[in-house]
């Protein structure tokens, strides 16, 4: 029999803010982080949306002890979370087990590598970025700055799921037996590369995104880094450790359908949530609250409305999107998400799926617009 | 312990090895600073149409993957995994460039498309429909690596029968010239031949795509048994050799009984002293071979290292090319491997004939 894998840190910075718990804050009293751009000077400033984070670069190097502009943005966000993770945890000595590092990113530090694409060539001022573009670039800036040595430490870049994917590689070796403890998660810092990427995908909306509505124009993008400390049920008793939650099920399905697009009926998201539900070993019906990916754009969430028709049938639990506060963080969406879900866990609260009217034509898109407590079990 | 074996291998390299028949009987030997791969005739494989904007990575992983499917006898694969260290940075650096040249107007989603690091595993499951588990492993020297770890754990836990895996990555000219001002990748062309005394600092730069079937079940094609994998993301010249032979003690051996060693020096004076520990130490006695002379260096060259090792156990034979010293192994039995790329992101596997 697999082992457990106990979430004892958790560590998140987004544009609804720089730590878990200003994150839930912001959650809780219906606080959104979307807004226009202000950090980076692009021609679409005026035509899109997006989530970023406050804080400037400049205040994450005086704050992590760097000398300005030394760093990708990536790299800063995702060291700013994970340490947040390791103090929650109260991890003194990092090598006091064998820990393990996966953390997920798509655009790595091309933040820096589109602004001197073409200076490197000019002067040696920004040669300190060439090397950084690479996604295990900020993998191991973490790894680093948390003392981790000779350990596995390795990235995962799979779009939008990276960070879920992370999470799921570091429970199964766990699971294993592999490893006692491991820090998993994600960051992407926006650039110009993606919010052009997306444009020409047209799936950019202009106003605010608003998931599962019926009038729903695409996604707002979005910036975080976020991190989990997973850790065998060993060294959770070996420390006395506070378990914030436990990682039970996980499974990743390919749609085999389109590069960019979900199939119309769902397949991969289906094949996902019933693999998780065996791993977990659960009913469909115990689910209280599905977090849902909710991108906003329109074929995103048909897709993933009926793959979830499709898993729960005519018991659908209550879901919601939490992209309409923070955007799509891309590679780190999954454990932003995880993140929350602790946290609605924790204190049995439904968060709302802000921007959506209910039209109640179609019964599974009727979900409320405020904050819900459960009925604790 | 469940064994996992090496079912089939393809590869498309700087060598002519897209053929599964061949087994570097004529070798190239390159005389430069950044080498591209032998092209297979991609026109066998993918129609012009869309080969035409088709990323130079997914080319050669359509071919590679192909091959090895087909010498698995295999139309699908439970899982699919790929590591790249840059994906298909072709695109990338192309899409940047477009950004700027344009001031963001007039682009195509194409370039962004192909620059997803997980193109490649995207395209080769959307080309067998595969709805399984799909990861792409992007931590420069270790990204290869990290598959064979995730594939074992699959395998061992009974999640798959079946696992493609492979490392892949391409040369993209505003790569190379970048990382020729940071003197990552060599200034000046070096014979293959010269390669471990250049005495320079950096790389020869190149491309290639190596991908294998892994499975729970040997069958006729199959090449070794994987026995284990381990991944450091440092590790001290002093601490090496003690790593090395704790990696061996945890599969009950040690290094008297390693057969040959496959080293991945690639002629940085900087980094190669890594592998000299190895070589002038623990395994002064042992039989030991080298690659990136052949293959030159990339994130995912060790994949091409992991296609030699497999190739070797498979035909009990060694290339002349590949031959470090002078010694001959009493026997063909273990292979161990041991990678790094500017001191970081160690990787250790170990091969065994089946």
């Amino acid at each position: 029999m697999g082992k457990g894998v106990a979430i004892t840190g958790m560590g998140i910075i987004s544009a609804i803010g720089n730590n878990v718990e200003e994150n839930y804050e912001s959650l809780i009293n219906s606080k959104t982080g979307i807004a226009k751009i202000s950090k980076i000077d692009t021609i679409h400033k005026d035509a899109i949306l997006v989530g970023e984070v406050a804080m400037t670069n400049t205040a994450f190097e005086t704050q992590l002890g760097l000398e300005e502009n030394s760093w990708s943005r990536t790299s800063l966000l995702a060291v700013t979370a994970a340490k947040e993770a390791v103090a929650q945890a109260q991890i003194k000595d990092i090598n006091d087990c064998r820990t393990g590092l996966v953390s997920g990113t798509t655009v790595g530090g091309m933040d820096k590598s589109e602004q001197y694409f073409y200076d490197y060539f000019e002067s040696d001022a920004a040669w300190k970025y060439i090397n950084g573009l690479h996604a295990g670039d900020s993998t191991q800036k973490i790894a680093h700055q948390l003392g981790l040595e000779e350990s596995f430490a390795t990235t995962i870049s799979t779009a939008c799921s990276s960070a879920a994917n992370a999470i799921m590689l570091g429970a199964r070796m766990i699971k294993a037996g592999e490893l006692d403890r491991v820090i998993v998660g994600g960051s992407d810092a926006l650039s110009k590369f993606t919010i052009n990427g997306f444009k020409t995908l047209m799936i950019l909306s202009d106003t605010f995104n608003t998931p599962f509505d019926d009038h729903r124009k695409g996604l707002n993008l979005g910036e975080a880094a976020a991190f989990l400390v997973l850790e065998s049920d060993d060294i959770v008793e070996r420390d006395g450790k506070e378990v914030l939650a436990y990682v039970k099920g996980y499974a990743n399905a390919n749609d085999a359908h389109h590069q960019t697009a979900s199939s119309d009926n769902g397949d991969g998201a289906v094949l996902a949530m019933e693999k998780a539900l065996k791993v977990a070993g659960l009913e469909p019906n115990t689910v209280d609250y599905v977090n849902a990916h909710g991108t906003a754009t329109p074929n995103n969430d048909l897709s993933e409305g009926r793959a979830l028709l499709r898993v729960f049938k005519d018991n659908v639990p209550e879901f919601s999107s939490t992209k309409a506060f923070t955007g799509h963080t891309l590679a780190v969406a999954g454990v932003v998400e995880a993140v929350f879900s602790v946290l609605a866990l924790q204190n049995n609260v439904v968060y709302p799926n802000l921007n959506f009217k209910p039209l109640c034509k179609n019964s599974i898109y009727c979900q409320k617009q405020s904050l819900k407590k459960k009925n604790s079990m | 312990m469940k064994r996992i074996y090496i079912n089939s291998v393809g590869s498309v390299s700087a060598q002519k090895t897209y053929e599964n028949s061949n087994f570097l009987e004529e070798v190239e030997y390159y005389n430069a600073n950044v080498i591209k791969v032998i092209d297979p005739n991609y026109k066998d494989y993918i129609p012009p149409a869309a080969a035409r904007r088709m990323a130079k990575g997914i080319k050669m992983s359509t071919v590679s993957s192909r091959t090895a499917l087909e010498e698995a006898g295999l139309e699908n694969v439970d899982a699919i995994m790929v590591g790249t260290g840059l994906g298909c940075i072709g695109d990338s650096a192309k899409f940047v460039g477009d950004i700027i040249d344009n001031n963001e107007q007039f682009l195509t989603p194409t370039r962004f498309i192909q620059s997803s690091h997980n193109t490649v595993s995207g395209q080769i499951a959307l080309a067998i429909g595969c709805k399984g588990y799909n990861f792409t492993y992007v931590n420069a020297s270790v990204s290869f690596e990290s598959c064979l770890i995730d594939a074992i754990l699959q395998l061992r836990n009974d999640e798959a029968k079946n696992i493609l895996v492979g490392g892949v990555d391409e040369i993209a000219d505003h790569h190379v010239k970048s990382h020729q001002l940071i003197q990552h990748i060599k200034q000046e062309a070096v014979a293959a031949k010269d390669l471990l005394s250049s005495n320079t600092k950096g790389c020869v730069s190149a491309e290639g795509s190596n991908f294998f079937v892994l499975s729970d079940k040997e069958q006729a094609s199959t090449y070794a048994e994987l026995v284990a994998v381990k991944t450091f993301n440092t590790l001290t010249k002093e601490r090496l050799e003690t790593v090395a032979e704790h990696f061996l003690s945890d599969q009950g051996l040690s290094a008297s009984e390693i057969d040959m060693v496959i080293l991945g020096n690639n002629g940085d004076v900087d980094f190669d002293g890594y592998y000299n520990i190895l070589s002038e130490g623990l395994f002064s006695n042992t039989s030991q071979l080298y690659y990136k002379h052949l293959s030159g260096e990339f994130d995912t060259a060790a994949s091409f290292g992991f296609w030699l090792g497999s190739k070797i156990l498979k035909s009990q034979s060694i290339p002349e090319a590949v031959k470090l010293n002078s010694i001959a192994p009493d026997s063909m039995k273990t292979v161990l491997l041991y990678n790094q790329y500017r001191g970081e992101n160690h990787t250790l596997i170990l091969l065994r004939r089946c």
